[in-house]
C-alpha cells in the first residue's frame, strides 16, 4: 500500500520526553471514555494507535492540543503542562500540528491561503515568507500546482495532503493524525500514506490512528491498543501483531487483519 | 483529445426542442396545468398594463408649475417636478444643497472599487471607508467647520434622510449583530445570557414602539438640560431593534459551519478573534447573504416609520405635500414615486446580493 522504502531504526528516537501524560481521566457527562491514560512519546518517536470505535481514540490525542479538556491528571507537551491558561494552550497547539480524518480545510480560501493562514497570523511572519514556506511544503507533498485552487476542487487525497502541509507550515514537533485516510477512496490512500512516510523518515515525532497496520508495521515504532478507555497493551509492531498478549487484542486483531 | 471519427453523426436536437417554440413548449405550455396559468396570466398582463401605460405615461403631463397644467386624464407628474428638490433634501436650505451631493458623489466613487471584481484591497478600502467616512460626513452633512454653516438635523429630510438613516443604520446594525449572535453562541454564560435577553427582547418590540420610546421616554432620563439629537435618537432606535434581528441570521450562519472548521482553526493555534474573523465569518456569513440583505431592505423600509417622531424621510415628505392646498388630490402620484425610489433601493440590494453570492462561490464545501 505504502512506499518501500522505511524509515530509518529506532537510532532517531531519542530518550527527550515530549508528551507526558499521567493518569489521565475524562468524562463527557457521566461517561467516563479516559480511564486513567499514562503514556509517555520520546522525540522521534512513531506510535500508533488502534482499538475498536468508541473506545476513546480521537479523545485521547484531541486532549494533547486541548481541544478536549481532561479532567483529571496531567498532560505536558515539551515541558509546558496544559492547565485551563489560554496562553500556554495556544502556545502547545502551534507545536503540535493534527490532521483530521475529514481533512477541515477552510473553504473559503485557497490551498494557498489555507497554508499560510496560522503562520501570518499566529506566528507573525510575513505574507510574503509564509507563501514561500507554503510553497515548499506543498512540493513536498506534491501538488504545487493546485496553489492558487479552492479545497472544493481537489479529490480527497489532494485535500488530505493539503492538510498535512498546512499543519507542517507551522513547523510543528508532534504531529497528530486522527485516522487520516479513513474518509479517502482507496486508491488515494497511498499518496496520504506515502507523505506520512516522508514525514516520519525526517525524524517527526507522530502519533497515529489508524486502522492501516501495514503502515504501523513499516513506521511505527510502538502501536498501542486501547479499549474502553483505557491502554490495553502496547508494543513494538511486530511483537504486537505476532504476538499479541491480551484477550481483547487478539479479538480485535482477528477482526480486522 | 481523439478526434471523433469521420462517421460518428452529428445528429441535431428535434426542432421542436430548441428556438423560439421550443422555449414556449418547454416553459410555458408542458402540460395542461401550465397552459391554464399561461393563459390566466397573459390575460391578466393585458387587462392590467396598457391602462397603466395609458396613466403613467401616455396621458401623463410632465411640465408645467401647478396643478392647471394637469389635464386630469392621466398621471401629474408635475407635482413631483415642481416638488422634486424638497424630496430629495426636505427642508436643507436651497444653497447648501450642494453638500448633500458632494456628500453622496464622494461616497459613490469611494465605493465605487469595492464593486470591481478585479480590485485586490477591498478590505483595506472597505476598513478606510467606514473609519474616514463618518468624519466627511458629518462635516459636509451637518457642516460647522471649514466655513460650512451649520444645518440643523431638523432640516434633513427626503430621500437624503432615508439614505443617511439606513446607511448608518445598515453599517452598524451588522457588526452589532455579528457580536450579539457570537454572543449568544458564547461559552460564558454570563455573555449568553446577556445576548440572549437582549435579542428577544428587542425582537418582541415593534419598531415604531421603540422609535417612540426613544423620541419620548429617553430624554425623561437624562438630567435637566441635556438633549439628544432627535435623529440620533432615531438612529439608535434603529440600530439596537435591527441588529436583534441581524443577530439571528448571522447565528443561523454560524450554526451551519461544521464543528471541524472550528477545531481545525483552534488546532494550527488560532485565538477566539482570529478564529471567527479568518475562518468562521467570512464562511457563515457568505451563507447568509440572503438573510442579511433582507434585513437590510426590511432596515431601509422602516425608516419611514421615523415619521412618527416628526422626522420626514421621503415618504413621510411625499405625504406632507399631500396637504398642501394647492396640490390636494394627487397622493397616487405621490405614493407611486416614493414606492418607485424605494423598489429601485431594495432591487439594487438584492440584485448586488445575488452577484455577491455567485462571485463567493469556492466550490462546494468539503
Ligand atoms: N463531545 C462528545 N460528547 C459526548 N460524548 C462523546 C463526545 N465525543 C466523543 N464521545 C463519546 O466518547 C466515546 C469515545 O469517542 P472517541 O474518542 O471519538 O472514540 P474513537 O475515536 O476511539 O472511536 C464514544 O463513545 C463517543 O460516543
Ligand atoms: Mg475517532
Amino acid at each position: 500500500m505504502y512506499s518501500e522504502k522505511t524509515p530509518h531504526d529506532a537510532s532517531v528516537v531519542t530518550d527527550e520526553t515530549m508528551i507526558e501524560m499521567r493518569d489521565v481521566h475524562k468524562w463527557f457527562g457521566q461517561f467516563h471514555v479516559l480511564k486513567g491514560i499514562d503514556l509517555t512519546v520520546y522525540k522521534g518517536e512513531r506510535i500508533v494507535i488502534c482499538g475498536p470505535s468508541g473506545s476513546g481514540k480521537s479523545t485521547l490525542i484531541r486532549c494533547i492540543n486541548h481541544l478536549e479538556t481532561h479532567q483529571r491528571g496531567q498532560i505536558i507537551i515539551d515541558g509546558t503542562e496544559l492547565s485551563e491558561d489560554l496562553k500556554d494552550i495556544e502556545r502547545v497547539r502551534s507545536e503540535v500540528g493534527m490532521v483530521f480524518q475529514h481533512f477541515n480545510l477552510f473553504p473559503h480560501l485557497t490551498v494557498l491561503e489555507n497554508l499560510s493562514l496560522a503562520p501570518v497570523w499566529v506566528r507573525g511572519m510575513p505574507r510574503r515568507d509564509a507563501e514561500k514556506v507554503a510553497r515548499e511544503y506543498l512540493e513536498r507533498v506534491r501538488i504545487p500546482e493546485q496553489a492558487d485552487k479552492y479545497p472544493g476542487q481537489l479529490s480527497g487525497g489532494q485535500q488530505q495532503r493539503v492538510a498535512i502541509a498546512r499543519s507542517l507550515c507551522m513547523g510543528p514537533r508532534i504531529m497528530l493524525f486522527d485516522e487520516p485516510t479513513s474518509a479517502l477512496d482507496p486508491e488515494m490512500i497511498k499518496e496520504v500514506l506515502d507523505v506520512m512516510v516522508e514525514l516520519a523518515e525526517e525524524g517527526m515525532t507522530m502519533l497515529c490512528i489508524t486502522h492501516e497496520m501495514g503502515f504501523a508495521r513499516t513506521v511505527a515504532n510502538r502501536v498501542i491498543f486501547m479499549d474502553e478507555g483505557e491502554i490495553v497493551e502496547e508494543n513494538a509492531p511486530s511483537e504486537f501483531f505476532d504476538n499479541p498478549r491480551h484477550e481483547r487484542t487478539k479479538l480485535f486483531l482477528s477482526q480486522i487483519l | 483529445m481523439t478526434q471523433p471519427s469521420q462517421r460518428s453523426l452529428v445528429v441535431k436536437p428535434p426542432r421542436a426542442s430548441v428556438g423560439v417554440i421550443g422555449w414556449l413548449r418547454q416553459n410555458l405550455f408542458s402540460s395542461a396545468l401550465n397552459t391554464v396559468f399561461t393563459l390566466l396570466a397573459g390575460y391578466f398582463l393585458y387587462v392590467s398594463i396598457p391602462p397603466l401605460i395609458q396613466w403613467a405615461l401616455l396621458d401623463a403631463d410632465w411640465i408645467g408649475d401647478s396643478r392647471n397644467d394637469c389635464t386630469g386624464e392621466g398621471a401629474c407628474w408635475v407635482f413631483i417636478a415642481t416638488r422634486f428638490k424638497q424630496f430629495m433634501y426636505g427642508f436643507y436650505p436651497d444653497t447648501e444643497q450642494w453638500r448633500v451631493n458632494a456628500a453622496f458623489l464622494v461616497l459613490a466613487c469611494l465605493t465605487a472599487p469595492l464593486f470591481v471584481e478585479r480590485f485586490r484591497y477591498k478590505m483595506s478600502l472597505g476598513l478606510a471607508i467606514i473609519c474616514g467616512y463618518p468624519f466627511l460626513g458629518y462635516i459636509l452633512f451637518y457642516g460647522g467647520f471649514l466655513g460650512l454653516p451649520e444645518v440643523e438635523t431638523y432640516l434633513w429630510g427626503g430621500l437624503m434622510l432615508t439614505l443617511v438613516l439606513a446607511g448608518i443604520g445598515i453599517v452598524l446594525a451588522l457588526p452589532f449583530g455579528v457580536l450579539l449572535a457570537l454572543g449568544r453562541r458564547s461559552k460564558m454564560p454570563v455573555v449568553r445570557a446577556a445576548s440572549v435577553t437582549y435579542i428577544e427582547i428587542w425582537r418582541g418590540v415593534p419598531l415604531i414602539t421603540v422609535l417612540f420610546m426613544s423620541s419620548v421616554m429617553l430624554p425623561l432620563f437624562f438630567p435637566e438640560g441635556v438633549t439628544l439629537d432627535k435623529l440620533l435618537r432615531a438612529l439608535i432606535g434603529i440600530v439596537l431593534f435591527q441588529s436583534a434581528y441581524m443577530a439571528e441570521v448571522v447565528r443561523g450562519g454560524l450554526q451551519a459551519i461544521p464543528r471541524g472548521q472550528y477545531e481545525a482553526a483552534e488546532a494550527l493555534g488560532l485565538s477566539y478573534w482570529k478564529n471567527m474573523t479568518l475562518v468562521i465569518l467570512p464562511q457563515a456569513l457568505k451563507i447568509v447573504i440572503p438573510g442579511i440583505v433582507n434585513t437590510f431592505i426590511a432596515l431601509f423600509k422602516d425608516t419611514t416609520l421615523v415619521l412618527i417622531i416628526g422626522l420626514f424621510d421621503l415618504l413621510g415628505i411625499v405625504q406632507q405635500a399631500f396637504a398642501d392646498p394647492d396640490w390636494l388630490g394627487f397622493s397616487v402620484e405621490g405614493y407611486v414615486f416614493s414606492g418607485l425610489v424605494f423598489w429601485l433601493f431594495c432591487y439594487g440590494m438584492s440584485r448586488y446580493s445575488q452577484t455577491l453570492e455567485r462571485r463567493l462561490h469556492t466550490g462546494h464545501a468539503p
